[in-house]
């Protein structure tokens, strides 16, 4: 037997909601027909739905990650964190998914299980560490029953527990069963961060093995005996709903099993995934567009600009901004900028697995984000009992905001197929990539109005902002959303008079976050505006900035050291130039420096980039380098090609990825990454590397070839 | 009745002949390391070697895959994919993740044709190759420090 951290509502030390130590009993069997898709001791593999970290007799630690691992690093990461105050040996800690409890597993900010909003660190920094240090004392505690000597005189590293005096060592496995029987310490103490001997490290990650020799099992991969694949024929058009449809010749495809209808289109049935494409591809089907959107993006868009002008919300509105440009001397610049849909294209596109496990209970797989919403979503289209599903969360092939949605409509659209199959047979659900680019849930298409004024002696005064787009957070047109505005009403620059005002527009194209939420615009709006702002009066970017940034130490200290790593003032090579941006997101501060030349083709080719980020306490620097390596390319994807584009009547133009382009190895810069040692409180890295990414281009690109960008991608039509 | 070996293995596959080569690895065969990511070769998740160079597994109809010889990333060894394997590791180049079979089949691919690879060698023979996490900063550098533990 082994111990395991168990969270009970009965006895209470941490959080309020109670974590112990208690006894694991053999993991129960699985469903027989199930040939593979749980990683072994993962998942529902463990019998209890609470644990965080298991001691195993075989020396192994693992622990349950509440946090789906998507790319971003929190196997990783919460392991650290547990072996920190455990005094583990990094070779023998492990990292599973937790089953899905918005409970037990709550992401602390957001008071359910999800992982989102670069929180997974900075919210589960003290609750880690003190499952790792509760299990240290109990090990401690067991040792010192079992040689007879006081717990004080024990020490423990690496992996080892020693008492000096007798001699005595063992590992943790040999006194896992006996401390599974010490009562847990009340309030175990943690570490001084001085003490730190793993965290702040450059640990090796503890997936890239399984991801680097085709073994890493994604919901994709689950596979059963028997098992149905099943794809469904979507709408062309938002908001479009099934007329009529002929399956005679896809019936005929050999394999298809059988055609549904289900709320989300015509589901395709058949015994390979092949066929089920095939199958598809052969369906006639006649879409009722009398609910759908119609307009094209062009007509969305004046549409958006005819708002400008009538009255919003206030998001802030400080000083007298009317005044202050009517103020004699005053000289103003003015800017719109269009941002356009963005597809989140993570290379798995959305899929999910359904089994019924040999205990009556429906085993769902999938790559959960918000694994509590997609276990009541399947359990309500299903109509069973909550108890009578069992979301498994599955590794998942990127996601940036994509597998994060209220409500859970994908997971929806899979048990709604798997519902209308009859659920005789295991079955495999996924969407294709054409699927997946045309399904919405975009980052959703903005336009900002842009006005700044400034003084005599060169001195920005005000700045007005109007940002007009869909409310993320589905708010009505009266009410007010961060999300659509963070980072410009909040503007870190000392500028008396500031007014943004937002606009919530209303559009059946379901919208949704993407990798850094409102900052993907709002920090390409404050940064490319601010930099002509300055350029209009001779200053330079760096300094010019700093001169505003007055009460902002950490946006200051890193674009110092930015502008240290690329010398810069320095001579740039012929044909070259550099933009600077700095974008506090998530509490992350990052600073980006970029070199920028124009290609063969006329667009920019960017070939450098340095990156300072300061998001408090580093847990582990190779993670948060990887992390604004990957923002950077991510980003700079995007403002360079993406766009998902509605044409005439409103049907979407873009399928996959030769319209809806992705950055390259051949495009991608070299990325240098400086992470700035701090001892604040851990933020979060998934998402703050992209936001400065695309101003920071823009302004090189308008420095080299005196054009401001004002839409977005910056490549017409994504293609170069 | 198409007859092939995969990974060593004789395999025979009587089922549609225009069925991609990637979905008779996955479905048929179990072999789940060979990704799909676009179906229309634009990303190279689904890369495998057939017949010793790297090939889109998604647009491969299994009736051309007659007396080939299949490897995926779950068979594929010799001294390229052994420092491949190194180098990835030490460079903890993967992300999500998912797009990494086929980094690494083309990866392999590459050094067996061009041991000691130029930045333009790896681009031209990367570019195929989608990574939505954007290893690619890694990617290059893996490839250069495989290349240098094979000649040295």
């Amino acid at each position: 037997m082994t111990f395991q951290m168990i969270t009970t509502t009965r006895r209470g030390f941490l959080q309020g909601a109670g974590l112990v130590i208690g006894i694991a009993v053999a993991p129960k069997a699985f469903a027989a027909s199930v040939a593979q898709g749980v990683p072994a001791g993962g998942g529902s593999g463990l019998p209890q739905m609470n644990a965080f970290v298991k001691v195993g007799t075989d020396d192994t630690v693992t622990i349950l990650s509440k946090h789906i691992e998507f790319g971003q690093g929190p196997f990783t990461g919460l392991a650290t964190l547990v072996a920190e105050e455990l005094d583990a040996d990094w070779n023998q800690m492990r990292a599973v998914h937790s089953p899905a409890d918005d409970k037990v597993y709550a992401n602390l900010m957001f008071g359910m299980q999800g992982t989102g909003g670069s929180t997974a660190i900075a919210n589960s920094y003290e609750q880690y560490r003190t499952a790792g240090a509760t299990a240290r004392a109990m090990l401690v505690a067991a040792a010192a029953e079992e040689w007879g000597v006081p717990a004080a005189e024990i020490t423990v590293e690496k992996g080892r527990i020693r008492h000096a005096a007798s001699g005595k060592e063992s590992g943790f496995g040999a006194l896992a069963d006996k401390a599974a029987q010490q009562t847990p310490p009340t309030d175990p103490k943690l570490k001084d961060p001085k003490d730190f001997v793993l965290i702040g490290k450059d640990l090796p990650k503890l997936d890239t093995a399984e991801k680097s020799n085709g073994k890493a099992i994604y919901t994709l991969d689950v596979l059963a005996d028997d098992m149905l694949f099943a794809v469904v024929a979507h709408a062309d058009h938002f908001g479009a709903t099934v007329k009529s449809f002929d399956d005679g010749e896809a019936r005929k495809v050999q394999g298809v099993v059988d055609v549904k209808q289900v709320p989300q289109g015509v589901a395709v049935y058949a015994d390979n995934t092949f066929a089920a494409l095939k199958g598809r591809a052969a369906l006639t089907v006649e879409w009722d567009l009398s609910k759908a959107e119609t307009r094209s993006s062009s007509e969305l868009e004046a549409d958006f600009a005819k708002m400008v002008a009538e009255k919003g919300i206030d998001a802030v509105n400080k000083g007298d901004v009317g005044k202050a440009f009517s103020e004699p001397g005053v000289q103003s610049l003015e800017a719109e900028i269009v941002f356009p849909f963005l597809a989140h294209a993570p290379m798995e596109p959305l899929d999910a697995a359904f089994v019924m496990g040999d205990d009556g209970v429906l085993d769902v797989y999938t790559g959960a984000q918000f694994p509590g919403g997609d276990h009541m979503a399947a359990a309500q289209v299903l109509g069973l009992d909550a108890s009578k599903v069992r979301l498994n969360t599955q590794l998942a092939g990127g996601s940036f905001g994509r597998r994060a949605q209220f409500g859970s409509p994908y997971m929806q659209e899979a048990a709604e197929v798997y519902k209308a199959s009859g659920g005789k047979r295991p079955l495999k659900h996924m969407w294709t990539r054409e699927d997946d680019i045309r399904g919405g849930f975009y980052r959703p298409m903005y336009l900002h109005r842009m006005k700044g004024a400034i003084d005599a002696d060169g001195k920005v005064v005000a700045w007005d902002q109007t940002i007009v787009g869909q409310s993320i957070m589905g708010k009505a047109s009266t009410e007010l959303d961060d999300s659509s505005v963070e980072g410009a009403h909040t503007l870190p620059y000392a500028i008396g008079n500031l007014r943004v005002i937002s606009h919530n527009v209303a559009l059946t194209i379901p919208p949704l976050w993407w990798r850094s939420v409102g900052h993907t615009h709002t920090g390409f709006a404050v940064e490319t505006f601010v930099d002509e702002l300055l350029q209009k009066v001779g200053k330079d970017p760096v300094e010019g900035r700093l001169a505003m940034l007055t009460n902002e130490p950490r946006h200051t200290g890193t674009l110092k050291r930015v502008a240290e790593m690329a010398d810069w003032g320095s001579a740039v090579p012929v044909g070259r130039e550099r933009g600077v941006a700095v974008v506090k997101s998530f509490g992350t501060y990052v600073s980006q420096i970029v070199e920028v030349s124009r290609d063969e083709g006329g667009f920019p080719r960017v070939h450098k980039v340095w990156c300072a980020v300061d998001c408090g306490q580093p847990i582990n620097p190779n993670v948060i380098a990887a992390q604004m390596e990957g923002g950077v390319g991510y980003g700079l994807g995007a403002v360079l090609f993406d766009e998902v584009t509605l044409g005439e009547g409103g049907k979407i133009v873009q399928s996959n990825f030769h319209d809806y382009r992705s950055i390259r190895i051949n495009e991608m810069p070299h990325v240098e990454v400086a992470v700035i040692a701090s001892t604040e409180k851990p933020t979060g890295v998934g998402e703050p590397g992209v936001p400065p990414i695309g101003p920071a281009t823009a302004n090189a690109w308008r420095r080299l070839t005196g054009t401001p960008v004002r839409r977005l991608p910056i490549v017409p039509g994504g293609v170069s | 009745m198409v007859s092939f070996t995969l990974n060593g293995t004789e395999k025979t596959f009587d089922g549609d002949p225009d069925t991609p080569l990637l979905w008779v690895i996955r479905d048929f065969e179990k072999l789940t390391g060979t990704k799909y990511g676009c179906g229309v070769a634009q990303c190279g998740a689904c890369t495998v070697h057939l017949d010793g160079s790297p090939r889109r597994s998604c647009i491969t109809p299994i009736s051309m895959v007659e007396g080939s010889d299949v490897v995926t990333v779950e068979g594929i060894s010799g001294a390229e994919a052994d420092a491949v394997h190194k180098a990835w590791l030490a460079l903890d180049v993967p992300q999500c993740g998912y797009c990494q079979s086929g980094q690494i089949m083309s990866a392999v691919a590459l050094l067996q044709l061009t041991p000691k690879p130029s930045d333009e060698d790896i681009d031209g023979a990367m570019a195929g190759n989608i990574c939505r996490c954007a290893t690619y900063q890694r990617v290059r550098q893996a490839i250069k420090d495989a290349a240098g533990m094979m000649e040295g």
